[in-house]
């Protein structure tokens, strides 16, 4: 892999994405686990552990899908228009999840909270379902015109792999979520955490386990790189090893060497999803010779350069404030007068 | 129906729908900050009562511009894939840096502003609340410019043929300062301001009218009158600068504007009218005959070029057009007149005690939502036929893979989610407004342990 331009913005996206994942995976992830909650003070207090920082969160996102029409104007417009309806309900999912986390509170009825309770609820998991499915269809490869625009339904993307990678999302930022919770809590409520982060590692490995058999056997080109380079088979390694590591740091009350962990498991898998993909942004199944790569994808040159002075100084700018956000907020939380 | 009336339909709604709530912020943000900046100055408990309540107002517009923004990031690839690719080389770099130099900046620091209170000392709060309304303007800046060179693309070449010609970037810089980036930068930024300015003197109209929170309300409005002046009469500058830049390079939208139909004669500005599109004249209307070359020449015989000039297939829609834009100046008059009755009341003293002057502005705030609505309603309508000015027409920029049919789905989704989503801000901004500032327990260090 030599590294021209293409390939640098190819990463820097994947950087993007992958920030996205491991920050709001786990607001995704505390959304999906909210209704277990109980009371009202506990559903409050995991709403405001991510409170602080969710939409920050969801930036990554915003700037990741704007990295990628910069630099890769055709995977942008093929993939959002072909999966159109997916990314509408994906949209709607993300509008819920917003406006309950500043509705919620902000009025005393019963009826009110548990309709925004729901709400957010069914955006965080539909998000993050949704997400899983859609690098699953990528993986799998999805069918596309000689032109180069998605050849297929709705219908199309929902085959069972791609499921099962939307299912394995879900798990996998649900127990980020617990985690993470497990950080920002105390007392009770983080012994009742504790008690469902065991079964989240348990539904995630399963889900794993799943997600990597039927990888290997349905989808064997996203491991033909591995093969041919069995150095890189250590990405995987990283992540098991970090998978491994969740328990074992969860049952010595280390919660965030734990999150560290899960964070790690999230950068493995999405660099293994990298390296069955390069050069290709847009796997054409079943006809390759259409797919979309980091050459026919792209910008011209001058805009990959721009781009790239853009991020030179954006991205040191973004970590400072990111850092220094956590920082203010870091913690238990604790409600007080201005919290949601 | 057909696609591209529905798509065009999908993104006029969700865009107008988003345009309600960024104004509202930008323009909050502006004020959050002279409030934090006379409450660290004079550390007066009154302007922390004051910066806390508008923090709290400017959460709500904040939540709800994010949730729609996030529509309009992925509807260009959604519903305006061929687009996309046309200018994804030139555009999207813009969008890009919005994301990294904006909303990071906005979003981030949002959560020292709104829960940081007891946290962080005073200056540090402050400081926050000047990242998010710079945060909040900067993205204001990258979005107008992406816009503007769709209005007047500068900097670029075309690359390719048919289906498949792209533009690429040949000059970055000049594709910052497109011909038109800077005026409608300075205008689009004052109807912001107007916006926010407007918000707080409507709610502190209301509580003297009301007799509740009175020296709030006086203080606030003391803070929002100045501002609400300035940027009115500003308006006036900077959007004659804009006309003077359409004239100049989308002649057909000036045309559309003032209904000019000869192709080459001394233009009449016109006060009010119906624009006859069969008769190619206006009707019932009131003009003032060569003022139109007055202001755009500064002389009333030099012609402007009419819509005669352009083939049919090349004129944008002159009814809406013609009275969106006039609305909009209207009002635009309307709030210079009301604000500087406004300051005279002030000198004169009689502005807190006159209960119709109060109403007025109690309704004045609608005078800048409608004019920003109206003004890009005419901007973008006047591009038409094209959707990049004079490079590529609007049909031809839609997906070529979504149907009539899926994008009638989504329009009817958002058409109802967007409804109950207006009534639920109306709803929780009145419970806000009539609930009032609360009584905070008195701040006089920094950091509270
Ligand atoms: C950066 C790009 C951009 C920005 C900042 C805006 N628009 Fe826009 N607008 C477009 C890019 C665009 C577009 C994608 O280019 C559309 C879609 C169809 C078309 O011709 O232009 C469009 C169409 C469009 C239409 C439909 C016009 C027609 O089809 O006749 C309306 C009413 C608006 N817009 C209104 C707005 C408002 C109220 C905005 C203020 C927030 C706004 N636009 C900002
Ligand atoms: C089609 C054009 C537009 C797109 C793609 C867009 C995109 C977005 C996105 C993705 C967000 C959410 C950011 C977050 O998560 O924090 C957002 C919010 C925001 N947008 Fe837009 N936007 C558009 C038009 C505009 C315009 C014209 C303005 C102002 C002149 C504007 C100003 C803002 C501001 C200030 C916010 C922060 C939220 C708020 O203040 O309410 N946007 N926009
Ligand atoms: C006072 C008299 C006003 C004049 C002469 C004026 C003039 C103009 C012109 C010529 C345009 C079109 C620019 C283009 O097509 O690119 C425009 C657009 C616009 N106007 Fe105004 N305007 C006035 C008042 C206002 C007010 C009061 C507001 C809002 C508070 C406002 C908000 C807008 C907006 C948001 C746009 C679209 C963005 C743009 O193209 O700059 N205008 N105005």
């Amino acid at each position: 892999m030599s590294l021209d331009l293409n390939t640098i913005w190819f990463l820097l996206v994947g950087v993007l994405f992958t920030g996205y994942a491991i920050l709001d995976g786990f607001d995704l992830g505390v959304g999906t686990l909210h209704l277990f909650s109980k009371t009202d003070t506990d559903r409050r207090t995991l709403i405001n552990a991510i409170g602080p920082v969710w939409d920050g969160n969801e930036v990554w996102l915003v700037t990741g899908g704007g990295a990628l029409f910069a630099a890769f104007p055709h995977v942008y417009a093929t993939v959002f228009s072909g999966f159109y309806l997916a990314m509408i309900l994906l949209l709607f999912a993300l509008i819920f999840r917003a406006v309950a986390i500043e509705f919620r509170s902000k009025q005393p009825m019963a009826w009110w909270r548990h309709a925004w309770d729901l709400s957010f609820f069914g955006g965080s998991t539909l998000g993050a379902l949704l997400i899983g499915v859609a690098l699953g269809n990528l993986a799998w490869g999805v069918p596309l015109r000689a032109d180069g625009e998605f050849a297929g339904s709705f219908w199309t993307l929902l085959k069972p792999y791609p499921l099962l990678t939307g299912i394995t999302t879900v798990a996998l930022f649900a127990m980020h979520g617990a985690i993470y919770l497990g950080l920002k809590t105390e007392g009770a409520l983080q012994e009742r955490i504790r008690g469902w982060t065991r079964p989240a590692i348990i539904v995630f490995v399963i889900c794993y386990a799943a997600t990597t058999v039927a990888t290997l056997l349905c989808v064997p080109h996203m491991t033909d790189r591995i093969r041919e380079q069995p150095a890189l088979f250590l990405v995987a390694l990283v992540g098991m090893l970090a998978i491994a590591n969740i328990p074992r740091e969860v049952h010595h009350g280390r919660d965030f060497r734990a999150f560290l962990s899960s964070a790690a498991v999230i950068v493995s898998l999405l660099a293994l999803f990298g390296l069955g993909m390069f050069p290709n942004l847009v796997y054409s199944n079943p006809q390759p010779a259409h797919s979309w790569n980091i050459h026919n994808a792209a910008s011209s040159p001058r805009t990959l350069r721009n781009m790239l002075i853009i991020a030179a100084i954006g991205v040191p700018l973004v970590v400072t404030y990111t850092v220094s956000i956590y920082w203010i907020f870091r913690g238990k939380v604790k409600l007080d007068a201005s919290s949601y | 129906m057909d696609l591209l009336f529905l798509s065009r339909l999908q993104f006029g709604l969700t865009i107008a729908f988003h345009y309600i709530y960024p104004p509202m912020s930008i323009g909050l943000g502006l004020i959050l900050v002279v409030m934090e900046a006379l409450w660290l100055r004079t550390g007066r408990e009154l302007y922390h009562r004051m910066a806390h309540f508008w923090t709290k107002i400017f959460g709500l517009t904040f939540a709800l511009g994010v949730a729609t923004g996030i529509v309009m990031e992925f509807q260009f690839g959604t519903n305006w894939a061929a687009y996309s690719r046309f200018v994804g080389d030139v555009f999207g770099s813009a969008l890009a840096a919005e994301g990294i130099f904006a909303f990071f900046l906005e979003s981030g620091f949002l959560a020292v502003l709104l829960f940081g209170w007891d946290k962080v000392s005073r200056r540090t709060h402050f400081l926050a609340t000047c990242a998010v309304a710079f945060g909040a303007t900067f993205s204001a800046l990258w979005i107008v410019v992406a816009n503007s060179w769709q209005q007047t693309p500068a900097g670029f070449h075309i690359v390719g043929e048919g289906a498949s010609a792209r533009a690429e970037v040949t000059d970055f810089w000049a594709v910052v300062f497109n011909p038109s980036s800077m005026d409608r930068l300075s205008h689009v930024l004052c109807g912001a301001w107007q916006a926010g300015a407007f918000l707080v003197l409507s709610v502190s109209a209301y509580y003297l009218l009301r007799r509740r929170h009175e020296e709030f309300a006086r203080a606030s409005i003391k803070i929002a009158l100045p501002v609400a002046v300035l940027t009115s009469m500003l308006q006036l500058v900077t959007g004659h600068g804009s006309a003077i830049t359409v004239a100049k390079y989308q002649p057909a939208k000036l045309a559309a504007y003032e209904a000019h139909y000869p192709q080459s004669a001394p233009g009449t500005l016109w006060l009010f009218g119906l624009p006859d599109t069969e008769g190619e004249r206006v009707r019932f209307g009131l003009g003032l005959p060569g003022m139109l070359s007055f202001l755009i020449h500064g002389n009333t015989t030099t012609p402007v070029t009419g819509l005669r000039a352009f083939p049919p297939q090349d004129r944008p829609p002159v009814k809406v057009v013609f009275q969106s834009y006039h609305v909009m100046v209207v009002l635009g008059m309307a709030l210079i007149g009301i604000s500087l009755l406004g300051l005279l009341g002030w000198w004169r003293g009689f502005l807190f005690r006159s209960r119709w002057l109060l109403w007025a502005f109690v309704f004045a705030v609608l005078g800048p939502q409608f004019a920003n609505q109206l003004g890009w309603l005419s901007a973008e309508v006047g591009r038409q036929p094209w959707i990049v000015y004079g490079l590529l027409r609007t049909p031809d920029g839609l997906s070529r893979v979504v149907t009539a049919g899926m994008v009638l789905t989504s329009l009817i989704l958002f058409t109802l989610v967007y409804l109950l989503l207006l009534v639920l801000f109306l709803f929780l901004l009145d419970r806000k407004i009539k609930h009032g500032p609360d009584d905070l327990e008195p701040r006089t260090g920094g950091q509270r342990a």
